[in-house]
């Protein structure tokens, strides 16, 4: 355990290394906030209380959004393009060889990528939105805890599904396809474009029960306090539900990919 | 099945050679022979990597269908919203489209030409500009077409798309003065979106890992202008009529073919301005570009 920890460690400080890189994110992030949180305003200002928000908190949702949009890495950024280049070129065997599991090994470096971006990437746009809208932030720590808990638990469902992803490239060789297919439903799903209480009819239902909805529209509504008590038992359980589907998966596609590894070259 | 991004050839050895003997007949090189010299070697590299990108058709097709959803997720945004309301900022879905048809297109357009010049950090840093700087073509030309892709025409296609649904949904009266409003619009929006673009490729000579800066008034200005003015606040628009031009993409142009009122207080001539505003923003980040490049020092050991 100590291993997996010490590399968490590692990739948090690999991504630390580029402040410069990081400045110019949370600028970029704070930009496409501002951009978004006046689109909502104007959509919330002709319909009030849609999808059961009201303007501070769609305003709010806007933010949530840019703050974990990197770590969840919605668009790309994450451990995968660097699993499939290995597995690519070969060098994925080396992995193999190495007295560690594989898919711990990975959820290692992306848990110590994704904490590094939400401090980093998170924090400060968050605090400017603040600034410059009015916010609905939770009044109490229990609720602070309570949303840091669901975003710990979307960053496991967001990397068992690129896990997936990332081990088609076992079979596929080339895996830019399915990371991009995976990638435009992430960003669809999730609720980055609009919050999944907006979606209509059973585009809405079906959206919500994908795993994508575990990324940003549950940790959201904890955020926002629309769940408590049950509801919030119900959200953990929604989530760890599809982390451990999802991971079992991968655990089970990462046996059978192992098994047909063919060394290529000499 | 092989990598899709195969490694970069120099481009034709042989033409190489007679472009040495060309600037030695001609050692007095005027600006206008720098812009041909420059333009061709553009066509050459772009052609280059056209030839690259096709060898993987599968792949190309792709990506390009890839890069036109990607660019839908956007409108599709704005319909998911219309189907909740009726107007968005006093602004019909039509108007919109028309607006976001053209910011789309012309940010479609300088995407595909000049895109690739936000990938000049990583050149910095790894120190692979110096190999442009030996070349015998523009280092901007150079940048520029690198790793040119053709994919983005799904971008572009998704931008006229929607456009002309816009066109076709608007009421306007299509005098001949509107009609050229349209293309007017789009090419100048096009230098516009160009001119941010190297402008951004410039700053990274200095800040290399800033890459993400530029995308913040690229993507995001993209996005800013697909929505009418009247949704943002008066200092935001403010900023990109005078700060950073890009009002004049569409807003001013296509608020004037609508017939709407600018936010801003601006003489009605205003619409008419972006051909100038175009030129000037591209002599501007040509400046910047030119410093850059004088203050560039090599990582190389």
């Amino acid at each position: 355990m100590r291993l997996y920890g010490v590399v968490m460690v590692g990739w948090f400080r690999r991504y630390a290394t580029y402040r410069m890189a990081t400045a110019a994110g949370v600028f970029t992030n704070t930009a496409f906030g501002f951009i978004m949180a006046y689109t909502y305003t104007a959509l919330w200002d002709e319909r009030p209380q849609l999808g059961g928000y009201d303007v501070s908190q769609a305003v709010t949702y806007v933010w949530l959004g840019q703050a974990l949009l990197m770590a969840c890495a919605l668009m790309g950024g994450g451990f995968e393009d660097e699993l499939i280049e290995r597995i690519r070129t070969g060098d994925i065997a080396t992995d193999l060889y190495r007295p560690a599991d594989l898919q711990l090994w990975w959820l290692a470096c992306d848990l110590g990528r994704a904490f590094f971006h939400l401090v980093g990437r998170g924090v400060i746009p968050m605090a400017i939105g603040a600034f410059a809208f009015d916010l609905t932030l939770p009044g109490s720590a229990l609720t602070w805890i309570a949303f840091l808990v669901c975003v710990v638990l979307g960053l496991l469902v967001s990397f068992a599904i690129r896990f997936l992803v990332a081990l088609s490239a076992f079979w596929l060789m080339d895996g830019s396809g399915m990371a991009q297919i995976s990638w435009l439903a992430g960003m669809f799903f999730s609720g980055m474009l609009l919050p999944l209480t907006v979606f209509p009819g059973t585009l809405g239902e079906v959206a919500r029960a994908l795993p994508w909805s575990s990324v940003l529209q549950i940790p959201a509504d904890v955020f926002l306090g629309k769940r408590t008590g049950w509801a919030l038992a119900e959200a953990y359980a929604f989530q760890a539900g599809w982390a451990l589907a999802l991971l079992g998966a991968g655990r089970l596609l990462q046996t059978a990919a192992t098994r047909r590894v063919v060394l290529q070259g000499g | 099945m092989p990598s899709p991004e195969p490694l970069a050839v120099e481009p034709a050895g042989r033409s190489t050679a007679t472009r040495s003997v060309e600037l030695d007949a001609f050692p007095t090189r005027t600006r206008l022979s720098t812009l041909t010299d420059g333009l061709r070697a553009y066509g050459m590299i772009a052609a280059m990597w056209i030839r690259s990108t096709m060898t993987y058709r599968a792949s190309f097709v792709m990506t390009t269908v890839t890069s036109f959803v990607v660019t839908a997720f956007d409108f599709i945004a704005i319909l998911l919203m219309f189907t909740h309301v009726d107007a968005l900022g006093g602004y019909q879905l039509g108007e919109i489209a028309f607006l976001y048809g053209a910011a789309a297109t012309s940010f479609g357009l300088a995407d595909l030409l000049v895109g690739s010049t936000e990938r000049l950090g990583r050149r910095v840093r790894d120190g692979t500009l110096d190999t442009l700087l030996v070349r015998p073509a523009p280092v901007l030309a150079q940048v520029a077409a690198d790793r040119f892709a053709l994919r983005r025409l799904g971008r572009i296609t998704q931008g006229l798309l929607v456009l002309g649904y816009g066109l076709g949904t608007v009421h306007v009266e299509w005098t001949l003065l509107n009609l050229l409003m349209v293309p007017m619009m789009l090419v100048s929006g096009a230098l516009i979106f160009a001119a941010v673009f190297v402008a951004g490729g410039s700053f990274q000579f200095w800040a290399q890992d800033a890459a993400e800066v530029q995308n913040a008034i690229t993507y995001g200005g993209n996005t800013l202008l697909q929505y009418p003015p009247t949704v943002f606040a008066k200092d935001l628009v403010r900023g990109v009529t005078f700060v950073v031009p890009l009002a004049f993409v569409n807003w001013l142009p296509a608020l004037a073919v609508l017939d709407r009122p600018y936010p801003l207080d601006l003489p009605h001539w205003f619409a008419y301005l972006p051909p100038v505003v175009a030129v000037l923003c591209c002599w501007l980040a040509l400046l910047a570009w030119r410093a850059g490049l004088r203050s560039y020092r090599s990582t190389g050991s």
